[in-house]
């Protein structure tokens, strides 16, 4: 069933034309990656605030009202311009294990968000300051740094074992 | 052969550039480095940029703004360099005889100035860019400038893997 799905995928006129065309698939790949630096860069900002090692004279949710608006538009970037990457060879990408785990650690990104904000972000309108922050939030910026400089560095090793592996 | 080609051919003869070459996670990890601080250069004058536009508005301060995000702009460009010479001793010909990195370099040297053609104003007065309607469509012309010029920069940077002599 899958691997009937990336073939078609694969074989879809879009993917076709990346594989094959002299400079979609580079402007595209520069389009992610400036995506991904504003997503990292912007949940950056929030895990900063959290960790209370930047913004210090602001509250949480000042900054998470800053930087979630920038996070947000260039996940949505990132996304549509990864899966234009990932159609135009869709059989050899999802078999490599560095795009696996990459997806794997967003979506431990995106469960380390969502426990943040129905659990640990319960009195967060009362952090002004970071010795308010509680250590659960502490401990989620933390996370949430970590697995972002992780896949940051699944991306770039995707860019050097797509060909290599068998 | 040009000067260009004698420097390349010198520095991939060196044991550095021969090490960094042959052991394969090197090179991923260090443009894994890269953009990290790539992300907090651009993810930092988004903001500043950003902030620059809205000429109105109250909140958060341009001082504050300045303060918090013009140190992320700086920080990180000994890190570029560092990690930038690394991958240029470890593949010369790839980065010193490509037009794309040069492309860069020089997108670089303006962005530095209109940044500081942005920054330097501000030292004096943080309102400086708001006071007058003259200033205010100063700052959003060097605030779109600023904007196109790093956005250019990311992309030159990438176009550099796809541009190499061979």
């Amino acid at each position: 069933m899958l691997p009937q799905f990336l073939q078609a995928l694969q074989d879809s006129a879009v993917a076709t034309a990346i594989r094959e065309g002299e400079s979609l698939f580079p402007w595209i790949e520069s389009v992610h990656v400036l995506a991904v630096t504003l997503v990292i860069g912007s949940i950056a900002i929030v895990d900063l605030r959290l960790l209370g090692l930047a913004s210090r004279d602001r509250s949480v949710l000042q900054m998470t009202a800053l930087a979630l608006p920038v996070t947000w538009s260039a996940f949505g970037i990132a996304v549509i311009t990864g899966t234009l990457m990932f159609s135009s060879n869709a059989l050899s990408y999802a078999r490599n294990p560095f795009l696996q785990a990459k997806l794997l650690l967003i979506i431990g990104a995106g469960l380390n968000m969502a426990i943040y904000h129905l659990y640990s972000a319960r009195g967060a309108s009362a952090w002004l300051t970071p010795v308010l922050t509680p250590t659960r939030a502490r401990i989620a910026g933390a996370i949430s740094l970590a697995l972002w400089i992780a896949i940051a560095a699944c991306g770039r090793w995707i860019g050097f074992t797509l060909h290599t592996l068998p | 052969m040009s000067t260009a080609d004698a420097l390349c051919k010198w520095l991939a003869a060196t044991p550095l550039s021969q090490t960094i070459a042959s052991v394969a996670w090197i090179i991923p990890a260090v443009q894994t480095v890269h953009i990290l601080a790539v992300s907090s250069v651009l993810t930092a004058v988004l903001m500043f940029d950003r902030r620059l536009l809205q000429a109105g508005t109250r909140e958060p301060s341009m001082a504050w703004v300045a303060r918090r995000f013009l140190p992320f702009i700086w920080w990180p460009l000994p890190v570029l360099l560092v990690t930038g010479l690394t991958l240029i001793v470890g593949e010369p010909a790839r980065t010193l005889l490509n037009p794309e990195f040069f492309l860069k370099m020089g997108l670089l040297l303006v962005a530095v100035l209109v940044t500081l053609a942005c920054q330097i104003p501000l030292r004096r007065d943080p309102d400086f860019w708001h006071r007058q309607a003259a200033r205010r469509w100063a700052a959003r012309l060097l605030a779109i400038a600023s904007l196109l010029l790093f956005a250019g920069i990311a992309i030159a940077g990438r176009w550099i893997a796809y541009t190499q002599s061979t």
